[in-house]
């Protein structure tokens, strides 16, 4: 089964087909990747070269988020020596400067505090349809920020939602959210 | 430190530039800024440069624009506050001369958001708040950064969505009012209502244009500034704070902590009474990228009380002759908000208003002699608070 992986890499070559189908045909024509601004009239060069960007980030220091993931659970960390919790979860205390972190489960219950809906998306999410995104106090005292799977017009301030780690339908890979508890 | 005065001013017209490059763009701003304090490139001794950039070709635009407006061999350098970028060029500038390292230092705002397609552009700013923990999974948009104030913010004080948009309709007015703003028309509350959704509860016209635009301001130090010009436009104190990159390590959603920090400091500096700035101001520039983020900024500024900043808006409070005129320009919203550019343009846009010489229609009665820009990078990343007197 595929996943986001493929799938956007897919759609977005799709979105961008005929415009590039378009270009290339000038450039075949006139030698120029050149045209003018049907609006304004103004002469604009579109570049030749296309720079495509994925980005690696070191999740080395969260190795136990990462495996937490695989195990449909989120974790958290603790400062065991000042107490101070941290999520998204940090390797390194700058309260109290010390590195020595107790992972900790989250909890599986909040209370919504604000949300809204994504409804003009950016390109890599434009596959999606509408999506609510919430922020939630989670009993530790932290607030989580991730995607709530409800009706919008049926969120209220202080709601309880419930934690989900899984696969994302349609996505297929592991994340997290909240649903009406 | 010594005493800063802006000696000249500079904005291109704001707007879709497919007319022009990036230097090119860049270069009206400074010609204008040059004309303006009669000066040539070779006067400036160093040169800042706001620019966000990633969604325009050019990775070094400080040296690319110093090379095009004949300012190198000057140090010239970029500096980045996201969309208080052009703040923080000011405030570098300003560094150099109260410093002494400087006489003349220019600093420049230029942003070319339409060398990309609006989709990419949308991904880029939506990247901009922490990028793993609230883009990477959720995808969240810049509008829906600001759109999570505005529920919060609703809820808790019961302002509507007309309370939001007539913060759109003024702005709109007074852009029109601004042969330099993108948008030249006004608008009603019913087609405010009427647009789309971005992020809900924010519409298309509660949301600042992509915008391609610059601007330029010439600083100069006191003995310097009065032999260029009868009227320098001094500036009194800037204030600077950081919020959190993570919008769920914060507590509050009704306000930005940033701001008020800002303030505090700037009002501090400037020695204004914090709990009553309009008896000493004429007029203010704020960061309306959205409109809820100017009710949150009449608040965070102490125009008005916690709570009572959409109050303001529904009694038309900051229009010329209300309790005090906000974004006579047309601001962020009519105006538009080239990112790095925005705050240059706002201390421009003052000294003009200070000096009495911005167009019939939109220049605030001068009676105290000071006025205010308030100029937020993110959503409260980055806030900046910049008071400017005669």
């Amino acid at each position: 089964m595929s996943t986001i992986i493929q799938k956007l890499r897919e759609y977005l070559d799709k979105a961008e087909e005929e415009q590039i189908r378009q270009l290339d045909q000038l450039v075949a024509t006139t030698g120029l990747p050149v045209y003018k601004d049907p609006k304004t009239g103004a002469l604009v060069w579109v570049d030749v070269r296309e720079l495509r960007l994925r980005f690696q980030l070191s999740v080395n220091k969260i190795a136990k988020f990462v495996e937490g993931l695989s195990q449909e659970k989120l974790y958290y960390t603790v400062c065991k020596r000042c107490g101070a919790k941290y999520f998204p979860p940090q390797a390194d205390c700058p309260r109290c400067k010390s590195s020595d972190m107790e992972w900790r489960e989250v909890s599986r219950e909040g209370e919504l505090l604000t949300w809204t809906v994504i409804n003009v998306k950016p390109a890599s999410f434009a596959h999606n349809k509408d999506y609510v995104v919430g922020i939630v106090k989670m009993p530790e005292g932290f607030n989580i920020t991730a995607w709530v799977d409800a009706d919008p017009s049926t969120l209220r301030p202080g709601m309880k939602l419930r934690l989900i780690v899984g696969r994302r339908p349609g996505e297929n890979y592991v994340t997290y959210w909240f649903k009406p508890a | 430190m010594r005493r800063v005065a802006v000696v000249g001013v500079g904005i291109s017209k704001f707007g879709y530039r497919p007319d022009v490059s990036l230097p090119e763009l860049a270069w009206e701003a400074v010609k204008e800024a040059l004309d303006d304090a009669r000066l040539d490139g070779k006067d400036i001794e160093a040169y800042v440069v706001g620019n966000v950039g990633g969604w325009s070709s050019e990775p070094l635009p400080a040296v690319v624009v110093g090379e095009y407006c004949g300012l190198a061999p000057s140090s010239g350098i970029r500096v980045e506050a996201a969309c208080a970028s052009g703040s923080s060029a000011v405030r570098t500038a300003y560094h150099m001369v109260a410093s002494g390292e400087a006489d003349i230092v220019m600093a420049i705002g230029v942003e070319k958001m339409n060398e990309s397609p609006t989709p990419t552009v949308v991904e880029f700013i939506g990247r901009a708040g922490n990028y793993f923990w609230e883009f990477e999974n959720f995808g969240l948009t810049f509008p829906g950064y600001y759109a999570l104030h505005a529920t919060a913010y609703m809820n808790k004080y019961g302002a509507t969505e007309a309370d939001l948009c007539e913060i759109a309709v003024k702005n709109h007015y007074y852009g029109s009012l601004n042969p330099k703003a993108q948008f030249q028309k006004p608008i009603t509350l019913e087609e405010c209502l009427k647009s789309r959704y971005v992020a809900w509860p924010l519409k298309l016209y509660d949301s600042s244009p992509i915008t391609d635009g610059s601007a330029a301001v010439i600083l100069a130090s006191e003995e310097v500034a009065k032999k260029i010009t009868d009227t320098p436009v001094w500036i009194k104190a800037i204030g600077a704070a950081n919020g959190t990159s993570n919008l769920s390590r914060r507590d509050d959603f009704t306000g930005l902590e940033a701001a008020r920090l800002a303030a505090q400091r700037a009002y501090k500096k400037a020695g204004i009474d914090p709990s009553e700035p309009v008896k000493y101001l004429d007029v203010a520039e704020v960061h309306d990228c959205f409109t809820i983020a100017e009710i949150m900024a009449y608040e965070d500024l102490g125009l008005a009380k916690r709570g009572e900043g959409y109050k303001l808006a529904r009694e038309k409070q900051t229009y010329i002759g209300g309790v005090i005129p906000v974004n006579l320009s047309g601001g962020l919203k009519a105006k538009g908000h080239p990112i790095g550019a925005t705050g240059v343009a706002m201390i421009a846009e003052l000294t003009r208003q200070l000096r009495q010489e911005v167009e019939r229609g939109r220049q605030a009665p001068i009676k105290k002699g000071m006025a205010l820009a308030h100029n937020v990078g993110g959503t409260g990343h980055y806030a900046f608070v910049t008071i400017l007197s005669l």
